[in-house]
Parts: C-alpha cells; structure tokens; sequence
C-alpha cells in the first residue's frame, strides 16, 4: 500500500497521460472512421473497395502488429517520429476499423423506406445522407460505437506498454520493475487507474443511450 | 429488404453515371498515386532487396528452413495460448453466467460487480498483473504443462474472456423462448436440471458464432505479451528472428499477413454459422449477433 501512497502524484500524472492518449485516440479514431465509412457506403466503386479492403485487414490484425509497424517499420523508410506519436497513430488506424464498421451498421439500421423516400423527393446522395439517414443512424449507432471507443480507452493500455513513457501503465512497470515494489498493490493501483477511466465512460454512454433511444 | 446503403442513390442517368465515372477514375488515380508514393519509398530504402526477403520467401535461401520452422513453432505456441484460454474461459465464463442468472436480485450483485470490473480492464493489464503478481505472491505453476509463461498468458486472457463469456452465455439463454423454460419447470425439472438440459444446450447452439468472434479477438490478444516479454508466441518469434535478419518490415508483413489470414478465415466462420443458424430455425432471429457480444470490438 505504502508504494501507492508514496507514489500518488506519479500515478496521476499517469492517469490524466493515459486520458490524453484516450482522447487524441478518440477524435483521430472517430474523425478518420466516419471518412472510412463514408468511403464504404459512397456511389464510387474503388473507394468502396479501399473502404472495404482497409477495414478487413485493420480489423483483423492485432493492434500490437501496427504498434510495431511503426515504430520498427517506418524508420526503416526514413519516417522518424515519437513513441508517443507513433503509438498514438497506430491507436487512431486500429481503431477507425471499428469506428467504421460501428457507424455503417447504424446506417444499415435505417429502414430502407426512408432512404427511398429521401430519393422520391428528389435529394441526392449528399442531401439524403446528412438530412434524412444521418441523423437517425447516429442514434442507432451510439451503443455500438461507444462500445468501440471504450474499448479503444482500454487499448490506451496497449500504446502505454508499449513504451511511451509517464502514463499510467509505464508508471506500473517501473515501480514495479525499476523501483522493486511489490507488484500486488501497485498494479491493483494502475487497474483501479483504468477502471475510473472505463467505468465512467461505461455510465456516460449508457446515460446517452437512454437520452437518444427511440423505439423503433 | 435491401439495407439502406444500396438505396442511397437513384440508379444512376446519363450526367450521374457521368459523374461517378470522373468520381471512380480521381480515386483510381488518388489511391495509385498513394501506393505509388509508399511503393518508391520502400524500394527507394531497398526494401524490396532479395536481402531482405529471400528468408522469407525464397526456399532456396540458407535461412529459409530455419526461419520457417521458428515462425511454424511460434503460429502453434500461439494458437495453443489462445484455445487453452478460449476453452477455460467457456467453462469459468460458462459457469459465472449460469451462476448471475439463478441468484437473485440482490444475491447476484456481487457477480454483476466482478464481471463488470473485469470488463472495464485492459488485457493487456491482466495478462501483465498474472505475470507479475503470481510468483511474486509465491503460486508455483509449474505443476501446469508447459512453460509457466503460457500460464501466465492464458491465466490473463481467461480472465478478460471469461467475463465476456459470461455475457454471451447470458444473452444466448435470454435469447430463447420463456416457453422452453416454463415447459421444462411444468414437466417438474429443479432450476439446475432446467439450465443444464434444457435452456443451456440450445443456447450454445445460438452463440457460437459469438463464440467464433470471441476467439478471433483472443488469437489478437495473445500477441500482447510481445509487449511486456515472456511467453513467446508468433509476434515475438518473428521480432526476434528480424532482429538476426535484420528486416522488420518484411517480417511483420509476413506475421501480420498470417494472424489476418486466420482470423479472417474465422470470421467468414462466424458469418456462416450465423446465416446457418438463422435459415434452420426458420428466419427467427436465433443466432446471438456476433456484433453484439461487446468483446467482438473489445480485442487489441
């Protein structure tokens, strides 16, 4: 216990490190995920196909590959960045994968009568997804996609051991490793660091799922 | 009925398929002019020397052998953390379900709160707290077979999985019919023999493509122990096979080319029991989505 106690500020700066991953991940994921996803429902073939192509080979690989991607692949080509900025990134891909998924099973639970009805009046593929789908898919699509954002948060623990340095796992690993506590109460410290950064979001989500829901 | 995505768009007249013409040829262009750029820079590094790659890929190379012999060792040292972990986490998972829906409002709490705290955890954190925390209190696993590193592997991954189980399991059981379980209670059965005769057995049925899912995020997940040392399954093989060969862009081009050949295998699996499942029991939503067992989106 003493090694908690005595280490209290190293674990909060650690904790809000790791939500400053959390939330970079969090708008990169959601910002390259809806353009993915745009790309996957859009009139154009080939960017269908790179939607497609993109989201089953992300999907499917580790998220621990892509780490080592790139930190060990894109130095080999001459790209030399942070740890933190390469883990970041790495986070932001793996996750737009689902991210895109998320929202194109939103849009899938749009009745198809609504779609047809947009294209009756006449509004084009623009107008019909921003005015009519849109808006009634994000409701659909809450519960799915805050599930992946949750489980992007925890993902933060994957960039975190990968060696970024300062955040709440790294701050683990090292009173464990380097400082020689024990490592019961000082890991039991980093999960409870990790379940005030999930169990929050688990009520938040869950508060705007009863906000948004409608019967359908 | 179509999904809406198909019905985005009117078929298209003279001036849209105009349109869309111009649309497919920029982004032909575009993503040519992207792979271009990352092809030149690869081969501009020499990335693409035989170098690099003949280990890999040329059998008549001196390290070809070896190479492959260590990456077959590591694909079976990972698919034998990942079904020991899928298979304990069925049975604990299995059992912790059972045991959340037979307590009663107040007597399941406590099981809510540990599934739910298990939930809220990292993997890559309980695999992490296994390894440490269980010498370090003096648990000797080596009565286990195998190294104690796979234990403290496959001991991480169940305790994430199990709890994901758990869900699936109760979801699978909620997802029957109340007349399967009234009947079975008429008929005189106690609550234990309605569980295990009647209502589990045809919930594993509707969740296995759930559980197919589940195992893809478990085969991902054993690769995190490269992070953190010890057990050493594909990833970790082919690291350290790239450190003597010195080509680690090759290699986990050809490691990651063989965890996405796995598991996108098993996801077509998933998919076709699903559409299986939903065909025989006569278009009735039977099979427990593979989407929404949380855990399909919670692996690394």
């Amino acid at each position: 216990m003493e090694g908690i106690t005595s280490n209290l500020d190293l674990f909060w700066s650690g904790y809000l490190r790791s939500l400053g991953i959390c939330m970079l991940g969090m708008v990169g994921s959601l910002a390259l995920g809806t353009i993915i996803a745009g790309f996957r429902v859009s009139p154009v073939p080939p960017l269908r196909a790179f939607g497609a192509t993109y989201v089953t080979l992300v999907r499917n690989c580790p998220l621990t590959i892509v780490l080592f991607f790139f930190a060990f692949g894109l130095p080999e080509i001459g790209i030399n960045r942070s740890f933190y900025a390469f883990g970041v990134s790495a986070l932001v891909i793996y996750t737009s994968a689902f991210v895109c998924e998320a929202l194109r099973s939103g849009i899938n639970s749009v009745s198809a009568g609504q779609a047809e009805a947009s294209r009756a009046i006449g509004l084009t593929f623009t107008q019909s997804l921003s005015q009519v789908i849109l808006p009634q898919a994000f409701r659909s699509t809450i519960p799915p996609l805050g599930s992946v954002i949750i489980a992007m948060f925890k993902n933060s623990a994957v960039v975190g051991a990968f060696g970024v340095g300062r955040d709440l796992f790294s701050v683990g690993q090292n009173l464990t490793s380097a400082q020689g506590y024990a490592p019961f109460p000082i890991l039991s410290g980093v999960a409870v660091g990790y379940l005030c950064i999930t169990i929050p979001a688990g009520l938040l989500l869950l508060l705007i799922e009863r906000k948004v829901a409608i019967a359908r | 009925m179509r999904p809406p995505e198909t019905v985005l768009y009117d078929a298209p007249g003279p001036r849209a398929k105009r349109r869309a013409l111009i649309g497919t040829i920029v982004a032909i262009v575009g993503i040519a002019a992207l792979l271009f750029v990352a092809l030149k820079r690869l081969y501009d590094r020499g990335q693409f020397s035989m170098e690099l790659w003949g280990p890999l890929i040329d059998p008549t190379n001196d390290s070809f052998e070896a190479v492959w012999r260590l990456l077959g060792r590591g694909i079976i040292a990972t698919l034998t953390a990942a079904v020991l972990a899928i298979m304990l986490a069925l049975v604990i998972g299995t059992v912790l379900g059972v045991v959340r829906m037979m307590l009663g409002k107040w007597g399941r709490i406590p099981v809510v709160g540990f599934i739910e705290l298990l939930r809220g955890l990292p993997v890559v954190i309980t695999i992490y707290f296994a390894s440490r925390v269980i010498p370090d209190v003096g648990i000797d696993l080596s009565f286990l077979p195998g190294p104690t590193n796979l234990w403290y592997l496959v001991i991480g991954l169940t305790a994430y999985n199990m709890v994901i189980i758990a869900e699936i399991v109760r979801a699978g059981v909620a997802s029957l019919p109340r007349g399967q379980a009234e009947a079975a209670r008429a008929v005189g059965m106690t609550e234990l023999q309605v569980m295990g005769t009647v209502l589990l057995p045809q919930a594993f049925r509707t969740m296995l493509p759930a559980l197919i899912s589940q195992l893809v995020v478990v085969l991902k997940d054993t690769s995190l122990v490269a992070l953190l040392g010890g057990y050493i399954e594909l990833l970790r093989r082919g690291l350290i096979i790239s450190q003597n060969l010195d080509n680690p862009i090759q290699m986990l081009f050809v490691v990651g080319a063989m965890f996405i050949a796995i598991n996108y295998a098993l996801s077509r699996l998933a998919v076709w029991t699903e559409s299986r499942l939903s065909r025989s029991a006569g278009g009735k939503k039977a099979a427990v989505k593979t989407e929404e067992a949380a855990g399909a989106v919670a692996g690394a």
